[in-house]
């Protein structure tokens, strides 16, 4: 579980995150939502370590990320698997060596048994017969697999996606988001979400969360976030016609 | 950001890349792919230019030597002494800078704006010491022996310039070459590779490593590292020139 408490951040005189408080639990999929610039990819590089807190705590299964020696930060970094938004994919490596890479850094295995987990993670996420491509030669759909096999290849505890279907057609973008939905419940993971994408909100988000300038403005379920009356949350979800028209059939059906 | 800022930041970056490297057999594998990449796919441009480069100081050396109380062994000496104390370690130091510097930022540049650099640090890997080490070990280790074969090379385009264009004997040529023959100064030259080597693998380093934008970034931060190294240089040899030989 992780436990966010009152967490900010700024950048010289701007102030990013003004105090978010929240918790996301273990195999559960929690999505932050929210406008570009809202404070979303702050707050996930602030959960990951990528950015340092100027206030408050963040605490993973009451281990609380700032106060690490640097022994304990490296064994916690060991237990984060990300996707990033670019998939982050180093390009000069294959896609076994990339799904491999965190293996050969981090255990004593033979090559023989990375093999074996790489080509497990890479079975996974259904993907096969590609594991001597470049990432070059890869679509974004697939690019997005690697970049999942690659995170969960060290079986992490934690993971975080940005983004995760950003760039992908309606179809792979689903496909992605139900291949980190499964993982997250077969694994027990806790995985939080970086999101635009409104399919994502309705199809996978158990917990969601909606930041607004760098405040936590609405927090619910996908169920919730149908009946919610905060205006914020309305006018970002239901901006389009389909989502509004979706919504009034719902409210209508519960009705 | 001022200049005194950025040499803070330069050395506090080194003081991250010089720490042990987290996993040995990732190391190694590195390291030969730089030399493969910095040193070996430079072979090429350096053994082309210095040959002809070695020509033509032997040629504009006995075209200005037209005494007749100057003996043409003078052509070979002066040549040595130029290939050796200037052209080799530092003219081909200056085009590796422009060759391999911006490669190295552009290599790092790209892999910061797509956040492959973020990938290594999440995963708990001291991204500057896995990406920049191999770098500067594969070029202090390579760039010596690149600037030996520069001198050879530079040397023995002097020697055929002087025999195909009958300015001067290839006889004489060799007498200059062992004239007075001070082995000091190919330590001097050695000194030099060395310290302009690791400016050409630190510096664009530094540029590729903390660019911030996208693409027209990382292509302006090669420009960038590419002058500085150059500067770096050019400064450098100035001081080591005064501090070894006078």
């Amino acid at each position: 579980m992780i436990e966010v408490k009152d967490l900010h951040k700024g950048f010289g005189d701007v102030q990013v995150l003004k105090g978010i408080s929240t918790t996301f639990h273990p195999g559960k999929t929690s999505l932050i939502i929210g406008q570009s610039g809202s404070g979303k990819t702050v707050f996930l590089k602030t959960l990951i370590g990528l950015h340092t807190p100027e206030k408050g705590t963040i605490s993973f299964d009451g281990r609380i990320s700032t106060k690490f020696t640097i022994e304990e930060k490296r064994q916690w970094r060991q237990e984060i698997g990300m996707v990033f938004q670019g998939s982050a994919l180093f390009d000069s490596q294959t896609v076994e060596e990339n799904v491999m890479f965190p293996l050969k850094m981090f255990t004593d295995n033979a090559n023989s048994e990375m093999l074996d987990r790489v080509n497990f993670a890479l079975n996974r996420v259904n993907l096969e017969n590609s594991n001597s491509k470049l990432p070059a030669e890869l679509s974004g759909g697939m690019q997005k697999r690697v970049a999942i096999a690659r995170a969960i290849v060290m079986n992490p505890k934690y993971l975080f996606c940005d983004e995760p279907n950003s760039g992908l057609d309606p179809q792979t973008a689903i496909v992605i988001d139900k291949l980190i939905k499964e993982i997250t419940d077969e694994y027990n993971i806790t995985t939080v979400i970086n999101t635009h994408d409104m399919n994502s909100v309705m199809e996978i988000g158990e917990k969601i969360i909606f930041l607004k300038n760098g405040l936590k403005a609405w927090e619910g379920s996908s169920n919730e976030i149908f009946k919610t009356d905060n205006e914020a949350v309305v006018d970002f979800v239901y901006s389009s016609n389909l989502f509004k028209k979706v919504r009034e059939a719902y409210l209508k059906e519960i009705k | 950001m001022n200049y005194i800022e950025h040499t803070g930041k330069y050395f506090m970056m080194l003081v991250q890349v010089f720490k042990k490297p987290q996993r040995a057999r990732v190391f190694y594998d590195a390291l030969f792919k730089e030399i493969e990449e910095l040193g070996l796919k430079s072979l090429g441009i350096i053994m082309f230019i210095s040959f002809f480069i070695g020509g033509v100081i032997a040629l504009q050396t006995a075209l200005n030597l037209d005494s007749p109380f100057i003996p043409d062994s003078l052509i070979g000496f002066a040549a040595k002494r130029s290939i050796i104390l200037e052209f080799a370690p530092t003219f081909c130091s200056i085009i590796l800078a422009g060759k391999v510097g911006s490669y190295i930022t552009s290599s790092i540049g790209a892999m910061r704006v797509t956040e492959q650099i973020d990938a290594l640090e999440v995963m708990g890997i001291n991204s500057l010491n896995y990406l920049v080490l191999p770098k500067v070990l594969a070029t202090v280790l390579f760039y010596p022996f690149l600037i030996v074969l520069a001198m050879i090379l530079g040397i023995f385009g002097g020697w055929l310039t002087g025999v195909l264009s009958g300015l001067f004997s290839g006889v004489d040529y060799v007498t200059g070459l062992q004239t007075d023959f001070k082995p000091f100064l190919l330590v001097y030259s050695m000194v030099k590779t060395l310290i302009f080597a690791f400016f050409i693998a630190t510096v664009p380093s530094y540029h590729g490593y903390y660019v911030k934008g996208g693409s027209i970034a990382v292509g302006k931060a090669s420009t960038k590292a590419v002058v500085w190294t150059t500067i770096l240089i050019v400064i450098a040899n100035y001081f080591l020139t005064q501090m070894l030989l006078t």
